[in-house]
């Protein structure tokens, strides 16, 4: 295999000015206001933030999961606003791989169908090397003809990951992919998902609430209320901790100088 | 609880609608077949009563010899008879048959709705008949006829009329038109063409000096009752007595019976959608139970009792069989209407339809049905959600396949049960044949149904292997296969209905091929002349005609046969005679096997072996038949031939048959053409020959096989309307269920559409999933409806004596290939929704 480890110069993932409203007059939520961020190709870049900051919507955004109310959303060169469903599922097939909480996994299909499912849906046949690569570094291989409902939660993940990294995608989206698993399977998982970045260089954008899941990126970006308030670079699990405590505060005077 | 139940009633406005609509159709044909009858049933009492106003007692023979109406005449002496007795004011002998068939000025017979051609004696005019124009017939060649007819075959007074009746084609005369009381041209559509006396006596009875019936009028002062019991006691038991009131009471029952018959099949449409409907609540409720688990678990932990939540599920079983009801009332009322109002129309004014009618029987079984069925279907889901334990609620839904030991158990011995039952019918048991029959199938099809999700497992795998050349396909397949107790009863929908029409189907295409198998072994004739009985009076081949035919150089054989009804030992049977009965030995190929049959001469019986086996008789017996006209004598039985099914039957000689048929024209004619001879040539020359005979036609051996397979034919094209109430409904429990599974999979729709399925892989998944389905639920329809055709056939084949098992492939391959538009067709609102599902909800659903 051919594993280009680049430079922090390309940008794989790049939101412009994007805003997300919800609503209208009394009701109106804004979920992002006014975002611009360019993600690194071959960085492992985590989101944080409180509840209701934004950082899902901010990821969904960035995927083509979701529109934007206003803004610009690049995935590598290819501009998402105002894509049909059509031309954006054509964009998951290819660029775009997801990883989720809740493991999302068919349970008909066997763990290697699982994971082979977004070449077959769309009609590509698999590298075999890189697949044997994904399935070693994963650790399924014995694993691979049973079914989702025999394995563990940790192990499902796994499939997932595998399932997100074998169809190549320029960008992995991953949605607090420890949030059900103890923390034994959370590291593993974590720490699959650091190697893929170290050794393949595979982007990696990340949406956790978890300092120690945060820790494993490359660069944590903090949102609050919609916002990009801070970022961190070669988190460890104290530093992301600090800046979130530090980050309670400026919250907290934020939402009051508003309120004055 | 009951508010929580009616919020979760109204969350789900699709599945109450489909639930619903089962209830509603199954509903609306009991209740509409109810409304129909009833108003219909009305209407004829209204025309009857109409008719016979101006009756006040009305003397008829009693039938002697099975045969209603025209072969019971009473001499005219009874008249004098009738006068004799206190209490009468005017007693008038009166000649009134079916059977004078006009024809119009295209050589055809005048239209008629009704069908009925009446015949009569013109006995000047009264309160009923009155003269529009002209006269009264004066002449043997003078006719009065009814403004109708008139109108029908626009004739005027003056014009000539062509008639047949039990005579040969004659031209009258028109000298008058009538109407009857209150300005009708008709009293119901029906035709009437007065003769003089002696003419009407002719040719409508055959007979002279006699009539049909007495019209009396009471003297004033004596009551109609009155009347009628002083006319009983003085005539006896060998004629009928009868008020104008119990006339028309009388009259309208055959209306009646034949509208109840209407209503059994209609009835029977609603109980197959009973049937079938039954699945697609007991499903639905399954599914709602399933996906409500964790809320049901909820309450429960919250404290409320298995009580409760059994109540709930059931109070939702029955506003649904509540509301269905009335609504499916409310259609039924109106299909009924549009029934009876449609056939009111149909007879172009002639049946007035009585107000609509709706039975106290028609509202109770339209709830009756509505809401126990709604409640027994939706009991076992509802104990089931009554098991629900309370920590399900903490659990991640846990929709575990229960094993299928249970109802695989349960569906061998119901199958079993029901092939007792219907084993047991199928060989014969008197009285209790069709109600054992019925049980054995009704539960022969539910046993069938609770084994389907076994046999679901290896057919749909099979099945599904056909659409796996694509990702949606194998996903879909897959899906199909996941909850096979969903999958089968889903189909077992599907298959009742197909069952039942194949079953029916088998045993009409067998009995069809049979028929056409045995005209074509048993008939040697190229050429069949025959008439279709329109009323009482046959349509005869003159004697002029057959001789014509005869004549035909390219003719060889031909032989006539004409029948009547008598009394054979006191029961009523037909009796044939041939006018050549060496040619009709040759032309049906009769065998020897008992006795003699190369000759029958005066006095002398042959009959095939089933009927003398079927009436004890063997050669040299007496056997005593009471013809129309000679009465009862004795016949030696000289002969029995080979089993036969065409020229079966009681046959005496052509001179016996002479002297005491009431008829004795030939009524059939079976033509043998000369070696090397053109079939259809000789076609055109006999047609030429009976063109004068409208009612009369010939048809080559291939047309009539046609012709006497045709009814089968009739009664399949019923069936398949049947087919369709079936498959109906069955459609709306595919959508159900995919609409449901839709919902239940709404995070892995979102997964997959977020790794890349598109919109429209993603209704060819829903819809893969849909004809799997449909088409295992055909498959086995098929399989189940052929294998209970095969066994009623077997059973007939002993009754009937023919009946090779042929099946209805043709039919069977088009419900086939309909399967797969069904399920595609039934595929596309489930198919919508999920390709219209935000990927983003779906995945953020919680």
């Amino acid at each position: 295999m051919t594993a280009t480890v680049t430079t922090g110069a390309a940008i794989a993932a790049r939101a412009i000015d994007v805003w997300k409203v919800y609503g209208s007059g009394e009701a109106q939520v804004i979920a992002l206001n006014g975002v611009s961020v360019d993600l690194a190709q071959g960085h492992y870049t985590a989101i944080m933030g409180p509840s209701g900051s934004g950082k899902s919507t901010l990821m969904h955004c960035l995927a083509g999961l979701d529109s934007v109310t206003r803004g610009e959303v690049y995935i590598g060169e290819t501009r998402l606003t105002g894509m049909s469903d059509g031309d954006l599922t054509t964009l998951r097939r290819t660029k775009v791989g997801f990883i989720f909480q809740q493991f999302n996994l068919l349970p008909t299909l066997t763990a290697e169908e699982n994971i082979l499912l977004p070449l077959a849906i769309a009609g590509r046949k698999p590298d075999r090397a890189w697949y044997d690569t994904v399935i070693d570094t994963v650790g399924l291989r014995d694993r691979l003809s049973h079914r989702p409902s025999q394995l563990s939660g940790g192990q499902q993940q796994r499939v997932a990951c595998a399932r997100a990294l074998v169809a190549r995608p320029d960008v992995v989206f991953a949605d607090e992919p420890t949030g059900n698993l103890d923390s034994h399977s959370g590291a593993e998982v974590l720490g699959f998902l650091r190697n893929s970045v170290r050794d393949f260089g595979q982007t990696i954008v990340m949406v956790t609430h978890d300092p120690n899941a945060a820790s494993y990126a490359d660069r944590v970006i903090f949102l609050a209320d919609g916002r990009i308030v801070d970022e961190l670079r070669d988190p460890t699990a104290e530093s992301v901790l600090d800046r979130l405590k530090r980050l309670d505060v400026t919250g907290d005077v934020t939402s009051s100088a508003q309120e004055a | 609880m009951l508010r929580a139940t009616l919020k979760s009633l109204l969350a789900r406005k699709l599945r109450l609608t489909l639930s619903m609509i089962a209830v509603v159709l199954s509903v609306m044909f009991v209740a509409g077949s109810f409304v129909l009858t009833d108003t219909l049933g009305r209407s004829f009492d209204a025309l009857f009563a109409n008719i016979y106003t101006y009756t006040d007692v009305q003397v008829q023979p009693v039938p002697k010899n099975g045969q209603q109406g025209a072969g019971t005449t009473l001499p005219a002496s009874t008249v004098d008879e009738v006068k004799s007795v206190p209490g009468v004011a005017k007693a008038t002998g009166q000649v009134f048959l079916n059977g004078a068939k006009v024809v119009g000025k295209n050589g055809k017979l005048v239209l008629n709705q009704s069908g009925q051609r009446f015949g009569g004696n013109w006995s000047g005019e009264d309160q009923l008949v009155q003269l529009k124009e002209g006269t009264g017939p004066q002449s043997d060649d003078e006719v009065t006829i009814n403004a109708g007819l008139a109108k029908a075959g626009n004739f005027k007074v003056g014009d000539p009329i062509d008639i047949i009746t039990a005579e040969p084609r004659k031209t009258y005369k028109v000298v008058g038109i009538f109407l009857f009381a209150g300005g009708r041209e008709s009293m119901a559509g029906e035709q009437t063409v007065f003769f003089t006396e002696k003419v009407a006596q002719q040719t409508m009875t055959g007979q002279t000096g006699v009539y049909t019936d007495i019209d009396v009028k009471a003297a004033p002062g004596t009551s109609k009752t009155q009347l009628r019991d002083a006319l009983k006691a003085k005539l006896g038991a060998d004629f009928q007595v009868k008020t104008g009131d119990e006339l028309a009471k009388d009259s309208a029952q055959p209306f009646k019976d034949i509208f109840k018959y209407v209503n059994y099949v209609l009835v029977g449409f609603g109980l197959v959608a009973v049937l079938v409907g039954i699945f697609l609540i007991l499903n639905t409720f399954s599914i709602i139970v399933a996906q409500r688990t964790q809320e049901l678990a909820l309450l429960r932990a919250m404290g409320a009792s298995r009580g409760q939540v059994l109540r709930s599920v059931l109070l939702e079983a029955l506003l649904i069989g509540v509301i269905g009801s009335a609504v499916g009332f409310g259609v039924g009322i109106g299909l009924g209407a549009i029934g009876a109002y449609g056939l009111g129309a149909a007879t172009a004014g002639s049946l007035k339809i009585a107000s609509l009618g709706v039975p106290p029987i028609a509202a109770i079984l339209a709830f009756g049905i509505g809401i126990s069925v709604t409640l027994i279907a939706a009991i076992v889901p509802a104990l089931r959600a009554s098991r629900v334990a309370p920590i399900a609620a903490l659990r991640e839904s846990a929709a575990t396949d229960r094993p299928l030991t249970k109802i695989t158990i349960l569906g061998a011995v119901v199958t079993v049960g029901g092939a007792v039952p219907l084993i047991w019918g199928l060989s014969g048991a008197g009285d209790a044949t069709l109600s054992l029959i019925l049980a054995g199938v009704l539960a022969l099809l539910v046993g069938v149904a609770l084994l389907t999700p076994v046999i679901s497992r290896p057919v749909v795998s099979i099945l599904g292997r056909a659409f796996s050349w694509s990702v949606p396909g194998q996903l879909g397949r897959r899906n199909s296969a996941r909850n096979p107790r969903r999958t089968a009863i889903t189909a077992a929908a599907v298959m009742i209905g197909i069952a039942l029409v194949t079953a029916i189907s088998t045993v009409f295409a067998s009995l069809s091929t049979s028929l056409g198998k045995v005209v074509d072994q048993e008939l040697q004739a190229d050429l069949i002349v025959a008439g279709q009985q329109t009323s009482e009076v046959p349509p005869t081949i003159q004697p002029d005609e057959l001789k014509a035919i005869r004549g035909l150089p390219e003719v060889q054989t031909v032989a006539a046969a004409t029948y009547d009804a008598a009394q054979i030992d006191g029961k009523n049977q037909f009796v044939i005679a041939y006018d050549d009965w060496s040619s009709a030995r040759t032309v049906l190929k009769l065998k020897p096997a008992e006795g003699s049959i190369d000759g029958l001469s005066s006095g002398q019986l042959i009959v095939d072996r089933k009927t003398a086996d079927d009436n004890k008789l063997k050669v040299g017996d007496q056997v005593k038949i009471a013809l129309t006209k000679t009465g009862e004598k004795s016949y030696t039985l000289v002969g029995i031939t080979a089993p036969t099914n065409i020229g079966n039957g009681f046959t005496i000689s052509d001179t016996d048959a002479q002297a005491g048929f009431r008829f004795a024209k030939p009524i059939q004619a079976y033509v043998k053409v000369k070696d090397g001879a053109d079939v259809n040539a000789v076609k055109t020359e006999i047609s030429d020959a009976i063109k004068n005979n409208p009612e009369v036609n010939v048809q080559t051996r291939e047309e009539y096989i046609g012709t006497s397979t045709q009814f089968f034919d009739i009664l399949l094209y019923a069936v398949q309307v049947l087919l369709l109430v079936a498959l109906a409904i069955s459609v709306l429990g595919v959508i159900n269920t995919l609409v449901l599974s839709v919902i239940e999979r709404t995070r892995e729709l979102g997964m997959l559409r977020a790794i890349g399925l598109r919109r429209s892989q993603t209704m060819r998944m829903v819809t893969t999933e849909s004809v799997v389905i449909v088409l295992f639920g055909t498959l086995l329809g098929l399989v189940v409806g052929g294998g209970l055709g095969t066994a009623v056939v077997q059973a007939l084949k002993q009754a009937v004596g023919f009946g090779d098992v042929s099946l209805p492939w043709g039919l069977m391959l088009t419900y086939l290939v309909a399967a797969l538009f069904v399920g595609v067709f039934a595929a596309i609102i489930p198919a919508v929704r999920a390709a219209r599902l935000n990927v983003l909800g779906a995945i953020a659903y919680e």
